[in-house]
C-alpha cells in the first residue's frame, strides 16, 4: 500500500518541477528504481495512474528504468551483483554483504510540452 | 481515500484531530471546484507552492468533481494544440525526498534537544505495546519519556501507555499503512517533549511499508516474536535491513514451540550483517535489563552529542 504514498511523492516532485519550468503538460515521467528498492513496480504504476488524475501529469506515461542491485562482499572484498537482499555472494556464498547500489528510488526526468 | 481517484490522506488523525495539511502558514486552504473552476496551476509567487497538493490532500473534505483542466491557463500560457513541444526536464530527486526533508527536521530537533528517538516496527501482534508498557514500568520514572502510537484506528494503545503515567499521543493513519515524518513532526509538536529524554514511536504493525519511511529517529528497532516464523527476516528483508536492533520477543514461550531462535538470528544477519539482537520476554522480564541498558546507553550518547 505504500506505493500510493510513493506515487503521491512523485506527483509532488513533478508539480514542483513544473512550477519552475512553467510547461503546460507532462507527457511522461521517468523513474529510476533500484532492483533492491522496497517498491513493487506494477503496484506503483496502478497508484500513479490514480494519483495523477486531474493533476498536471494526468495521463502521463510512467517509464521505469530498473537499476541493478550491487553489494560489497566483506569476505571477497569485492563488488558483487545482488539480486535480492537475502541472497548470498555469488562468488563465495557468504551473506556478509553490504548493499552499495540499486536501492534508490528517483524521479529522473520529465517529458513535457 | 477517495475511491474515484485514489487521492487523499484526510483520514489521518493525531490524538483524534485532523492532520494539518502540508502547507505554508498563512496560505488559505483551497477546496476543490468552487464555481467557476480555479486555475489548475498555482500562480508563481510566495505562498502558492502547495496549493495544488492541498486540493488532493484535503481528502475527506473535498467533493469529487473531477473537472477537466485548462492547460492553456497555466503560468506559461502557451499550450498549442497539435504542435508538439515535447522536451525533457531533468529532476533527479529521490521519490521520498519530501518525507526525508520532514525527517531531517525532526532529527535535527531531536538531536539538538538531546532526545533519543526509537521507531519500533514489527508485524501486528508481536507484542510491541506490551513491551513498551513493561519497559516504561521498569524504567520507573528514571528517564523522562514520551510515546507516539501509530495505528490505523482506535486510541487503545495510547490509552494503555497513558495508564503507566507516561505521556502518549495516538496517530490514526486511517487507510495509511505506515507513519510518515510529517505526521510524527506534528505529533512531536503536540507532545511536550522534554530535553534529554526518550521518545518511543510505535509504528503501525506492518513489516513492509514502515521500512521506507524515515521518521527522524535514531534507530529502527524491529521486534520479532517467537510465535512467528524464523524466516520472517527473509520474507520481509527491507525491514530487517533498515533496523539496527532486533528484539526477539516472547522468548518465555520457546520451550513450547518449534521455533529455532538461532536460525531466526542467522536469517536476520543474512539480510543485515550489522544487526544487533537482544532476546527478551516482556511477560517474564527475561532479557529486559539488556534492552533497557541499550536504551540508557543511547540516551547518554544522544545527550553527550547535543550541541551546547
Amino acid at each position: 500500500m505504500h506505493e500510493m504514498s510513493l506515487a503521491e511523492g512523485i506527483v509532488q516532485l513533478v508539480e514542483d518541477a513544473v512550477r519552475v519550468d512553467g510547461c503546460a503538460r507532462v507527457r511522461a515521467v521517468w523513474l529510476e528504481i533500484g532492483q533492491l528498492a522496497a517498491v513493487e513496480k506494477e503496484s506503483l504504476r496502478f497508484c500513479f495512474d490514480a494519483v495523477t488524475r486531474d493533476t498536471i501529469a494526468d495521463g502521463a506515461r510512467l517509464e521505469i528504468i530498473e537499476t541493478p542491485g550491487q553489494g560489497w562482499c566483506m569476505k571477497c572484498e569485492g563488488n558483487v551483483a545482488v539480486a535480492a537482499l537475502y541472497d548470498a555472494c555469488p562468488v563465495c556464498g557468504s551473506y556478509q554483504i553490504q548493499v552499495t547500489g540499486g536501492d534508490a528510488m528517483r524521479v529522473k526526468e520529465l517529458e513535457v510540452e | 481515500m477517495c475511491t474515484t481517484c485514489g487521492c487523499g490522506s484526510g483520514q489521518t488523525l493525531i490524538g483524534g484531530h485532523q492532520l494539518k495539511p502540508r502547507r505554508k502558514p498563512g496560505v488559505p486552504v483551497q477546496y476543490r471546484a468552487p464555481a467557476p473552476l480555479p486555475n489548475p496551476l498555482p500562480q508563481a509567487g510566495e505562498g502558492a507552492n502547495d496549493s495544488l497538493r492541498e486540493i488532493v490532500n484535503i481528502g475527506a473534505a473535498h467533493d469529487h468533481i473531477h473537472a477537466p483542466m485548462d492547460f492553456g491557463a497555466g503560468p506559461a500560457g502557451a499550450h498549442a494544440p497539435g504542435l508538439s513541444q515535447a522536451r525533457m526536464v531533468r529532476i533527479e530527486r529521490d521519490i521520498l525526498s519530501k518525507n526525508d526533508a520532514y525527517a531531517d527536521e525532526n532529527r535535527s530537533y531531536l538531536t539538538n534537544h538531546g532526545i533519543f528517538a526509537l521507531n519500533l516496527v514489527s508485524s501486528p501482534g508481536s507484542g510491541k505495546t506490551t513491551l513498551l508498557v513493561k519497559s516504561i514500568n521498569a524504567l520507573n520514572g528514571s528517564l523522562p519519556l514520551a510515546v507516539i502510537e501509530g495505528d490505523q484506528q482506535t486510541d487503545n494503545d495510547a490509552a494503555r501507555i497513558r495508564a503507566t503515567g507516561a505521556p502518549a499521543l495516538q496517530i490514526n493513519t486511517g487507510k495509511g499503512c505506515h507513519l510518515d515524518a510529517h505526521m510524527v513532526g506534528q505529533a512531536m509538536q503536540q507532545l511536550d517533549l522534554q530535553d534529554d529524554s526518550l521518545l518511543l514511536i510505535e509504528n503501525v504493525g506492518n513489516l513492509v511499508c514502515p521500512a521506507s519511511f524515515d521518521l527522524g529517529e535514531a534507530h529502527k528497532v524491529a521486534i520479532l516474536s517467537v510465535t512467528e516464523g524464523e524466516d520472517k527476516p527473509l520474507k520481509y528483508p527491507d525491514m530487517f535491513r533498515a533496523a539496527d536492533l532486533m528484539l526477539l520477543n516472547k522468548c518465555d514461550l520457546l520451550p513450547y514451540l518449534d521455533f529455532d531462535a538461532d536460525l531466526a538470528v542467522e536469517n536476520a544477519r543474512r539480510v543485515n550483517p550489522e544487526i544487533q539482537v537482544i532476546r527478551v520476554s516482556a511477560t517474564t522480564g527475561v532479557g529486559m535489563e539488556a534492552w533497557l541498558e541499550w536504551i540508557r546507553a543511547g540516551c547518554l550518547s544522544t545527550v553527550a552529542a547535543k550541541r551546547p
